[in-house]
């Protein structure tokens, strides 16, 4: 590709021109992280068993059934996802962030908490809820109703459950968007519609809506692609009920005897979906920016709901109820009873489950350790990298930084099953074995990392406005010093949102991870993964409770660092 | 491609073949070997062992605390799957040249035939196998030694199915009155299964299975999975899965009855095996030797339900003894041969 190089204006004196080694320092580590990967997946997907050039394996995939039915299912069941999220989110989002409803903070803090819990364990604790026979739902159903015993209200292990359970934990996703673009309206046009005599609800048809269309667009596409790539939840949920999708397929094709060439051509189709989405996604929003940044802005309005503040309270509640509350109560409530699906009582109430974990169990201190570590270590380099690329993108700082600027952006179009598949194959072999080692999967961890952080980045430099740092300059400081005393402080807190952002994120991959564990790198998630093959929901309760306390110990503990004082939490 | 490719393995094979020739004159199992303070006093230095294994978690794990209650100093970490993920992932893991191994038990005994013809395996012998082990459940060669025997048995859920209505043969399980109350393992995850699934196709035809298809069943992976889903009441009956699960569960009171079928219950054989290129070679023997042992064979009886072939054990009462069921036979050769096609066929009839 050609890239533009723009005229820097007069070029600064007396230094020493960094800029090709940077460029070409981080240029050739992106490669690695994603070129190298992409390129060993499109040769493997067009090569027979002994290297020859072949179609066949596309060829499979497309008259196969056993290819056909899970692409039919995966996009059936992203597509219905991406719509139930954008109709739950899009009205929570308002309700939060445009109207007097009571408990706005609580629920931002609680979509959090169900952004931080993966989707498989999500996935797992709904087993303990809606199995249609030993389910906790089912049984009170049975126990109320007096309904006969193999009669059920739910059943999870379906299509629509696997639809359920994945949009609960995407939905996140759609509401933090649509919430902070509607943060971010200015109160003033809402203000100029009611001058000009808009009522309320004219104003919000009009100008609220309109201008939060664009995130909307964005969050159903986002919905689409979580739904559409996401492993664990079906791997637990659909194959039990004897269907695969897409994601499932291509991890069952490297059970033994593995065939890594269908693999690879059955990740081709996951890989030119994603591009072609977030392509269309640009053609759409780049002709729709609104700047609605920009000038003094009045705060937005809150539409009064009156006594309905209180429905729309419980509507919020009910909604939280599924990714958050009930999950929580059934993991908490297997973590004590003998039997995971029977409700707490004195005579059932056991400590054998933690104790099995912390004192049986000889992979816990391991996957603990491996988990704690890739987190710290993927974070930190992820931030690291992401704050160089934003910094020498938004300042221009180097020739060629909008290539640097593509590249961190690439992976986004690539799904962790796919991207696992792909470093799989680079670095399972000679000349580089990073296989078996913490360097391949925190290679996977970067990456997946490195798009979402290098916007939100991008984003916080570019509202730090150059003038500070010039005003720096001219006093006399050096670059170096002008970007610790002036522009650090100020990019503090997104800083810490990002490190966060990554680290939740390690934490709960499970698609990219569980194609390159070895026994020796095996991480929490692909732990629970193990467990809930052989069955044993009371150690993945604890488990999963554990890398629950984890998680938030760690973020909070971030958010104190001394120096670092006054950072708030912020929605990741 | 230098993975654990078909061709690889071919290529292995025929090496090994050819080698052979020259083997076959000392092929005979290496003397007996006790465990000895020197043995001990290096295992301990190395302080570790590691143990893949397809035994069920918390049996393996009892075992594993056992030999460190023996052994203190020494270390065990269980690395525990399914032994179709537990061949997979040691393939994978040579393939890269990676060592983790020292130790290793299976349900899916084809795989020692693989592991032997590939010359990965040490020839070691534990004194209990030399002196008390049938011929036939040691490899003349030394390398491997049935660590634990079980069956692949039906079982029903005992609240949920009267014992009169419960089914009795394999056959009976496709009455439509079972339709969507049916749970059963995969053969691509489970040695169990993949062995039971060989025995079964054999014996009864895959007639058997199409039919079993149509009945919705729920698709676990583990074959100690079915137990627990029977336990929780999540299904009333299972197809397969291991009996020394159902053991466990009704010995702690759990509503689960044992069926074993009228055509015959597969057979399955677990040995154990230690690897050439352990990374703790003598806390890899020491394990091995200590697998062996009466205490831990009796263990492996009272704790893990399973059926032990060392004479000083005692078959636990309460148990229907081993010798009185009627048993599918075992033919790893001929599942070794075969479990590519088996799995496929599995697949395609199931689904997944």
């Amino acid at each position: 590709m050609s890239i533009a190089l723009p005229a820097l204006g007069a070029p600064r004196t007396q230094r020493i021109d960094l800029s090709s080694p940077i460029l070409i320092l981080f240029a050739a580590f992106l490669c690695v992280l994603i070129l190298l990967p992409m390129s060993w997946l499109i040769y493997f997907s067009l090569v027979d068993r002994n290297g020859a050039f072949t179609l066949d394996n596309f060829k499979t995939l497309v008259t196969d059934s056993a290819f056909l039915d899970p692409l039919t299912t995966t996009l059936i069941l992203a597509t219905s996802s991406s719509i139930i999220c954008c109709a739950f989110a899009a009205p929570m989002g308002w309700l939060v962030a445009r109207t007097d409803m009571p408990l706005r903070r609580t629920v931002r803090a609680l979509v959090t908490a169900s952004f931080v819990t993966p989707p498989f364990l999500g996935a797992i604790a709904w087993e303990l809820l809606a199995a249609p026979n030993s389910g906790l739902l089912n049984k009170i159903y049975r126990a109320t109703t007096g309904a006969p015993p193999d009669e059920h209200l739910f059943n999870i292990y379906s299509l629509a459950g696997v639809i359920f359970v994945i949009s609960a934990y995407t939905f996140p996703y759609v509401f933090v968007l649509i919430a902070n673009a509607l943060d971010r309206i200015p109160g003033d046009l809402e203000d100029a519609s009611s001058i000009l005599g808009g009522g309320t609800w004219t104003t919000a048809r009009r100008i609220t809506i309109p201008l939060a269309l664009p995130a909307l667009l964005a969050g159903a596409l986002v919905a689409f692609l979580q739904a559409m790539t996401l492993f664990g939840s079906p791997a637990i949920l659909a194959i039990p009920a004897g269907f695969h999708t897409m994601t499932t397929k291509i991890w069952s094709l490297f059970n033994y005897p593995p065939k890594p060439e269908l693999a690879a051509a059955a990740s081709v189709p996951l890989l030119v979906l994603t591009v072609a989405l977030l392509r269309a996604e640009n053609l759409i929003l780049g002709r729709r920016g609104y700047s609605v940044v920009g000038g003094k802005q009045g705060n937005p309005r809150l539409v009064r709901l009156g006594a309905l503040k209180w429905a729309a309270l419980a509507f919020v509640f009910l909604v939280l109820m599924c990714p958050v509350f009930l999950p929580y109560g059934a993991l908490l409530n297997a973590t004590f009873s003998r039997v995971a699906t029977s409700f707490v009582t004195f005579d059932n109430f056991t400590l054998h489950n933690i104790h099995f974990v912390f004192f049986e169990l000889s992979a816990t201190q391991l996957a603990v350790k491996n988990t704690f570590l890739l987190g710290v270590a993927s974070a930190t380099i992820g931030t690291i990298m992401a704050l160089v690329i934003a910094y020498l993108t938004t300042r221009r700082a180097i020739r060629g930084y909008r290539a640097l600027g593509f590249l961190a952006t690439a992976p986004v179009a690539i799904p962790g099953i796919v991207l696992g598949v792909g470093l799989f194959l680079s670095y399972a072999r000679p000349p580089f074995v990073l296989y078996g080692t913490l360097w391949i999967l925190l290679l996977a961890f970067v990456t997946i990392a490195l798009p979402a952080a290098y916007q939100q980045l991008q984003s916080a430099f570019r509202s730090v406005h150059t003038d500070l740092e010039d005003a720096s300059r001219i006093l006399g400081s050096t670059r170096l010093r002008t970007l610790r005393d002036i522009t650090a402080p100020l990019l503090r807190t997104s800083v810490i949102a990002t490190w966060c952002f990554i680290f939740v994120g390690v934490i709960r991959e499970l698609s990219a991870a569980i194609m390159l564990f070895t026994s020796e790198t095996k991480v929490i998630s692909v732990l629970i993964f193990d467990l809930n093959e052989s069955g044993d929901l009371g150690a993945i309760s604890v488990l999963g409770l554990i890398m629950l306390v984890i998680t938030f110990a760690v973020v909070i503990a971030v958010n104190r660092i001394p120096g670092f004082g006054e950072a708030r939490l912020r929605n990741a | 491609m230098r993975q654990f490719s078909r061709r690889d393995v071919l290529r292995a094979s025929t090496a090994i073949a050819a080698s052979g020739a020259f083997a076959s004159v000392t092929s005979a199992a290496p003397p007996a070997s006790a465990v000895t303070p020197e043995l001990i006093a290096a295992a301990k230095k190395e302080g570790k062992v590691v143990y893949y294994t397809s035994i069920d978690l918390p049996v393996a794990e009892r075992i594993a605390k056992a030999f460190e209650a023996t052994y203190p100093g020494i270390a065990v970490r269980v690395e525990r799957t399914g032994a179709e993920r537990v061949f997979q992932r040691i393939g994978q893991e040579y393939a890269s040249r990676i060592h983790s191994v020292d130790v290793v038990n299976s349900s899916d005994a084809a795989h020692f035939v693989v592991w032997k013809r590939e010359g990965m395996l040490e020839r070691y012998v534990p004194e209990d196998v030399a002196k008390y082990y049938p011929a036939e459940h040691k490899d003349p060669d030394g390398t491997f030694a049935s660590f634990r025997v079980w069956l692949c048995v039906i079982g029903y859920n005992t609240t949920m199915v009267k014992a009169e209505e419960a089914p009795t043969s394999y056959a009976d399980l496709l009455d439509p009155k079972w339709t969507g109350k049916i749970v059963k393992a995969h053969p691509s995850y489970s040695g169990t299964i993949m062995t039971a699934t060989f025995q079964m196709a054999r014996d009864l035809g895959w007639d058997y299975f199409e039919k079993l298809a149509k009945q919705k069943v729920m698709q676990v992976q583990s074959s100690a999975d079915p137990p627990k889903k029977l336990a929780l009441g999540e299904r009333a009956v299972m197809a397969d899965g291991n009996e020394y699960n159902m053991f466990i569960e009704k010995e702690r009171g759990t509503p689960v009855e044992i069926v074993y079928a009228s055509e015959g219950s597969p057979l399955i054989v677990g040995p154990n095996a230690l690897f050439k290129n352990a990374p703790n070679p003598n806390a890899g023997r020491l394990f091995q030797s200590f697998c062996f042992s009466p205490q831990a064979q009796q263990l492996s009886i009272d704790a893990g339900g399973l059926r032990s072939l060392h004479p000083q054990t005692k078959e636990k009462p309460g148990r229907k003894p081993f010798a009185d069921i009627k048993k599918m036979k075992d033919d790893p050769a001929e599942v070794e041969r075969t479990s590519a096609d088996v799995k496929a066929h599995y697949s395609r009839l199931f689904g997944v």
